[in-house]
């Protein structure tokens, strides 16, 4: 049965839609920010760990639709690793609440240099609508250092793919040690 | 017949709330009230909450069948537990003494729950928050004794891309003993956000309870806020809120599905389900300006009209689904290593499930019917019958069929109310009143159930109940017996949202 489908899907082609570069402000802003040693080691691949940081849900079901087969994410170099210790990027959502912030940090300290830390999300900026709250830290930024921020209530999966390849595209552009700058 | 516990409720005081009384009961006919509940247990307890100095408790009666809600005064900072005679109640008393401080006097786990000791004070809701305790204490977790047992700790933080919680599987072997559930992680003291504020804008926090069913909420809590205030939101808005909330559950059920499949390692249908959902959500988009609809549905009404182009946008993405979906179904059914893994895996309790009075996919999946868009109803399902999917296996099969069928029946429904949208306006102004009110809404789960007192038009109590509440304590259940392989596939099966209970 699956076969009979499988030979529809090669005479119909992709469901995987083609990709537009990622805004070319936004790779300059972020190139402005990565150190050169950084890059050496970097190349135009990322592992990516994923960290709830007591989000709605909302934006794990975008980051998850990041990977289906109309977004396609892994063809970008960027996948989703299952330990922060094979990460690169720790993306972080939620506002932090004051249950996962102990979490939060023991993930990052267990992501090896050098790491970046992507807040996705209103709530991950600045706690987003839960601000005031006792419960929560209110945003990435209050626990850890944050290199960039994708922002929307919740970023849509281009929106969340297109920070992504920012970063690395930053990373191609940055300057490199014994290089001058273009 | 009622029997003497429903009998009791019905003899309380009745103070005016919306759409049923509220029935308050003295602390002595509350305890008579928790003494008789073991004799009646078709008296199911839907949530358990409570405000600064009263208990609240929903029970569907479903021998009548009838809603009751039943209320009790604090006294002495104690009133009498239900979780001796109905195991659902442990959580929510837990819950109601980390966020109000009241004890439950003979509950059945005084452990502490939503409170991890980060919070700045304890008892954060009640009329005086107290100091904190010292250092945070550690979690301890229930005895499993016996030769040769070891425990795995898994979480907060998962390897997948979830939510955070931790699991404590105790196993012998490949064999889960035990499986204890500890929450609480993404606590972000929504009610407390919610409490002073108008309906119209604690909706958003409404909204965002638990994301993947910020329509399901937002219908509860509107209706909470419009039986509260006496209002009631225009034809047409009660349509087009059902069109996104089946879209909602036939977006997230795909989603689900393939999800499962893909926990088995069975790539094809995640593949398939996924570009599914993908499409729903795009359509939601271009019909109501939000992937996930969230915000759409408002106090009153919803917030816009739906897009000129938006109904073309979601009848060619039903097309496209409905067109596959027998195919495949029959792909599921036909691989045998799949539907092995499928099959007898984390079986429900028939018994258990009507303990805890569990509904939704998980209830009807083990044989319970239940379905508020049929009863207690609410429109436009009076008019816009739905087919309600029954099976009785309760395993991870039984779980999958039922959401297949819901999505066939879902599509069925967006197209009967695209179909036949009444004209006229989309919301209605919300009177700034006092009042109090039920709201409840069928999200892709199950039952949702807001209740709120208004109080000038601004909110002065507030409890949301996700379905997750009865759903959990099956997760436990459930992978009891089980190889530790195969939890996985159980937990995805359930689906309990996190953020929906941790509030």
């Amino acid at each position: 049965m699956v076969w009979r489908r499988f030979a529809r899907s090669l005479r119909h082609g992709p469901a995987t839609e083609p990709a537009q570069p990622p805004a070319p402000e936004l790779v300059a802003a972020l190139a402005a920010r990565l150190d050169a040693a950084a890059q050496a080691r970097l190349g135009r691949s990322l592992s990516i760990r994923h960290v709830d940081g007591g989000s709605c849900n909302g934006c794990e079901l975008e980051i998850v639709a990041t990977t289906n087969i109309v977004h396609d994410l892994e063809r970008f170099g960027l996948r989703f690793v299952a330990s922060p210790r094979h990460a690169d990027v720790l993306l972080v959502t939620g506002p932090v609440s004051a249950n996962m912030r102990d979490a939060l940090l023991r993930t990052w300290e267990a992501v090896p240099d050098p790491k970046w830390v992507v807040a996705v999300g209103d709530c991950a900026v600045d706690g987003g609508v839960f601000k005031g709250s006792y419960a929560i830290a209110g945003g990435i930024d209050a626990v850890l250092p944050v290199d960039l921020v994708i922002a929307g209530c919740p970023p849509t999966p281009g929106q969340i793919i297109d920070g992504l390849r920012a970063l690395v595209e930053a990373g191609t552009q940055a300057p490199r040690a014994g290089r001058p700058a273009p | 017949m009622s029997g003497p516990a429903g009998a009791l409720i019905r003899a309380g005081q009745a103070v005016p709330a919306q759409p049923w009384p509220r029935r308050v009961l003295e602390p002595a006919a509350w305890r008579d009230l928790a003494a008789a509940l073991p004799k009646e247990p078709e008296l199911a307890l839907v949530a358990l909450w409570a405000d600064t100095a009263n208990i609240h408790a929903l029970f569907h009666d479903e021998a009548e069948p009838a809603m009751l809600l039943a209320s009790t005064p604090v006294e002495s900072g104690a009133y009498a537990a239900l979780s001796p005679a109905r195991p659902a109640a442990a959580w929510f008393e837990r819950m109601i003494r980390d966020l109000w401080g009241h004890e439950a006097a003979g509950g059945v786990d005084a452990r502490p729950w939503l409170d991890h000791g980060h919070w700045p004070a304890s008892a954060p809701l009640s009329a005086r928050p107290g100091p904190v305790a010292g250092a945070p204490p550690q979690p301890v977790f229930l005895p499993a004794e016996g030769e040769s047992l070891h425990q795995i700790p898994v979480g907060p933080v998962h390897a997948g891309i979830i939510e955070p919680g931790h699991f404590r599987l105790t196993v012998q072997g490949e064999t889960v003993v035990r499986l204890e559930v500890r929450l609480g992680y993404t606590h972000k003291g929504q009610l407390a956000l919610m409490r002073g504020k108008s309906p119209r804008i604690a909706a958003r926090y409404a909204a965002r309870l638990s994301g993947d069913s910020t329509v399901a909420h937002a219908i509860g809590f509107a209706r909470a806020a419009e039986a509260a205030s006496l209002a009631e939101p225009p034809p047409r808005a009660a349509a087009l809120r059902a069109v996104m909330a089946e879209i909602e559950r036939i977006a997230n059920h795909a989603g689900d599905v393939g999800a499962i499949c893909n926990d088995a390692a069975f790539a094809f249908l995640h593949a398939r389900f996924g570009l599914h959902r993908e499409a729903l959500l795009r359509a939601a988009a271009a019909a109501f300006g939000h992937r996930l609809m969230m915000d759409c549905v408002v106090p009153g009404g919803v917030a816009a009209d739906i897009a000129e182009a938006g109904a073309g946008a979601i009848l060619r993405a039903l097309d496209a689904l409905e067109k596959e979906l027998p195919d495949l179904a029959r792909v599921y059914e036909d691989y045998a290593s799949l539907v092995d893994r499928m099959l007898g895996t984390g079986v429900t309790q028939p018994a258990l499930v009507l303990l805890l009075g569990a509904g939704g996919v998980v209830g009807r999946a083990a044989g319970r019917a239940g379905d508020v868009r049929v009863f207690p109803g609410y429109p436009p399902y009076d008019t816009v019958k739905p087919v309600v999917a029954v099976r009785d296996g309760g395993d991870v099969d039984a779980r999958v069929r039922v959401r297949l069928a819901e999505i066939a029946a879902s599509a069925a429904l967006v197209r009967q109310l695209l179909g036949g949208l009444p004209d006229g306006a989309v919301s209605a102004p919300l009177p700034a009143v006092s009042g109090e009110g039920l709201g409840w809404a069928e999200g892709f789960r199950g039952p949702v159930w807001h209740w709120l007192r208004l109080d000038g038009g601004q909110i002065a109590a507030v409890f949301a109940a996700d379905p997750s509440w009865l759903h959990w304590p099956l997760v436990e259940a459930a992978a009891q017996g089980n190889i530790v392989a195969d939890f996985p596939l159980i937990n995805k099966s359930i689906n309990a949202s996190y953020s929906g209970v941790d509030l």
